[in-house]
């Protein structure tokens, strides 16, 4: 994959939500709305969501609680089902929860009585293979992500960061093409994180899995993610498409560039227009 | 290990349970110099000394009714464990059976089951069998309760990951929903085991010719008080053995659980 340019001098510029033509729609949503029906009162948690991410492509969604993007992750894992539309991965109609993919959570969702390792292996035991034969590969990835010498640790031992990075070595050990992350960093503090992002940015350079990545943080969003999908408040449809062309690997330095500058800033001021955020601290219309 | 690591373990044993013992040590000690000190009594509050000295004169007629009562408590609590956690399971996974007998149990459970001991008399007799239910029935309501809330515990997340392995629903019961329910269910027996002694000496006490509750009562009626305080303490050892060799089973099964109990009370410490 190249690293993508912005279409326009200013630096962030706006794209469509789906893919152009001619590049592969690993996951691809048409006309995706999902309305929850409780006490007889409906809630429209998503409207009419046209988006799709090209194979490859690290595709970050930010947006207030409750806009949906948690929601629209779970109907791209089969785990929820749109109330209308369709979802396809792989060009295959998704009406069942997904298996060809890995999946990270808020919380690390760990089982306290395996260790770092085994809670690793517990993705591809609960697939029917043989963990032995994946021990090695397994050890490998907590190497990547960190955690070489933590290995036979069991989840209490280890800090909120380090559950984290096991719960994606276990997203990554069976490699699927396909990674849904949903808000993977928001319970930990902001160093933590951000040594998270650059780690995340490293690993996903070396296996160029297709991501799909829904946070709240709108700097994690554009120095991860190669389009960045702002999402409206409820109910959730897409606002508006940036591609941050900032070159990768995206080090610390990213943040100072002008292009991570004024791409936060524009995301920034459509919340601010849309009531998600308000305050005098900040003039409208940065851009 | 050397000399000097196993007297570093010994230590350490003693500074975390040293303080229990010393209070333990020193409430017999106040007890017995003030018993003897005031001149009580011995009907109403016979020296640790007397009580001792009176038990080991009868120490074969205590080991008898002990075994009895043990007996009853070990039977029942069994029963309750082999009814009850299939039937949590059950509750937890069948929808039929959590609108239909859950909100049932949940109401027995409000029945103060001690009162239904007289009615066992009517139906069961004297025997081994009333005692048996009763400890049963007291043992079984927790062991229930809390392991229906441990196989109903697993977190959406997890299962969420686990529906996108594809895995089967016995694999997942395995792998995931029964150890992740181990340490409620287990928290449900030590609950059962500390009830079952008390629901065996309440059975004993409504009609029986042996075991702990009928010697408690005739000793009591003989104001033989120093007996019925080692009747008391032998009950209680009873009580306190079944409760360790469900805290040993615990540890064995669920380690992981242990320890990190442990390293919590280590961290507030």
């Amino acid at each position: 994959m190249t690293l993508r340019v912005a279409r326009d001098g200013a630096g962030a510029g706006a794209a469509p939500a789906s893919a152009g033509a001619g590049e592969p729609e690993y996951v691809a949503l048409a006309g995706v709305t999902k309305t929850y029906r409780r006490d007889g009162r409906e809630t429209h948690a998503l409207d009419a969501i046209d988006l799709s991410i090209r194979a490859g492509e690290f595709l970050a969604i930010v947006g207030p609680s409750g806009c949906g993007k948690s929601t629209l992750l779970r109907i791209v894992a089969g785990l929820h089902l749109g109330t209308s539309g369709e979802t396809r991965v792989a060009g295959r109609i998704v009406d069942r929860p997904q298996t060809d993919l890995g999946i990270v959570f808020q919380s690390p969702v760990l089982l306290a009585w395996r260790t770092a390792i085994d809670n690793v292996l517990v993705q591809v035991e609960l697939r029917g293979h043989d963990p032995r034969a994946y021990r090695d590969r397994a050890q490998k990835l907590l190497e990547q992500v960190g955690l070489g010498d933590f290995a036979d640790r069991f989840p209490h031992e280890l800090s909120g960061g380090m559950r984290q990075r096991v719960a994606i070595a276990r997203a990554l050990i069976h490699d699927a093409p396909l990674l849904l992350m949903d808000e993977p960093f928001g319970a930990l503090d902001a160093l933590t994180r951000e040594q998270m992002r650059l780690d995340l940015e490293a690993l996903w350079l070396a296996t160029r899995k297709t991501v799909l990545f829904i946070t709240h943080s709108i700097d994690e969003a554009v120095l991860l993610a190669d389009r960045v999908v702002v999402m409206s408040p409820r109910p959730g449809r897409v606002e508006r498409v940036f591609t941050p062309g900032l070159p990768r690997p995206r080090g610390l330095e990213a943040r100072r560039a002008r292009e991570f500058v004024d791409t936060t800033e524009a995301i920034t001021d459509i919340f601010l227009a849309r009531g998600v955020l308000h305050g005098a601290g900040r003039a409208g219309g940065a851009t | 290990m050397t000399h000097a690591s196993r007297a570093a373990a010994i230590l350490a044993w003693l500074r975390r349970r040293g303080g229990a013992l010393a209070i333990f040590a020193l409430l017999i000690v106040v007890w017995e110099v003030g018993v003897r000190a005031t001149g009580i009594k011995e009907y109403l509050l016979p020296p640790p000394s007397t009580v001792w000295t009176e038990f080991w004169k009868r120490h074969e007629i205590v080991a008898g009714g002990a075994w009895v009562t043990t007996q009853e408590i070990l039977a029942g609590y069994a029963l309750a464990i082999v009814v009850s956690i299939p039937l949590a399971l059950a509750i937890a996974y069948s929808r039929f059976m959590e609108q239909a007998v859950y909100p049932v149990i949940v109401f027995l459970q409000i029945v103060p089951k001690i009162a239904i001991a007289p009615l066992f008399i009517i139906w069961f007799g004297f025997g081994f069998t009333p005692k048996l239910l009763l400890v049963f029935l007291l043992s079984f309501f927790p062991i229930v309760v809390s392991s229906i809330a441990g196989f109903k515990s697993a977190d959406r997340d997890v299962m969420d990951f686990a529906r996108t392995t594809g895995a089967g629903a016995l694999k997942l019961f395995l792998k995931i929903r029964l150890p992740q329910a181990l340490p409620q269910i287990f928290t449900g027996l030590k609950v059962g085991a500390a009830l079952a002694a008390t629901a065996a000496v309440v059975a004993e006490f409504v009609a029986s010719d042996k075991g702990l509750g009928y010697l408690l009562l005739q000793y009591n009626g003989q104001l033989d008080t120093p007996m019925v305080f080692a009747t008391i303490v032998i009950l209680s050892l009873i009580g306190v053995m079944v409760y360790y060799a469900v805290e040993i089973v615990e540890r064995i099964a669920i380690p992981w659980h242990v320890s990190q109990h442990e390293s919590a009370q280590d961290a507030t410490m």
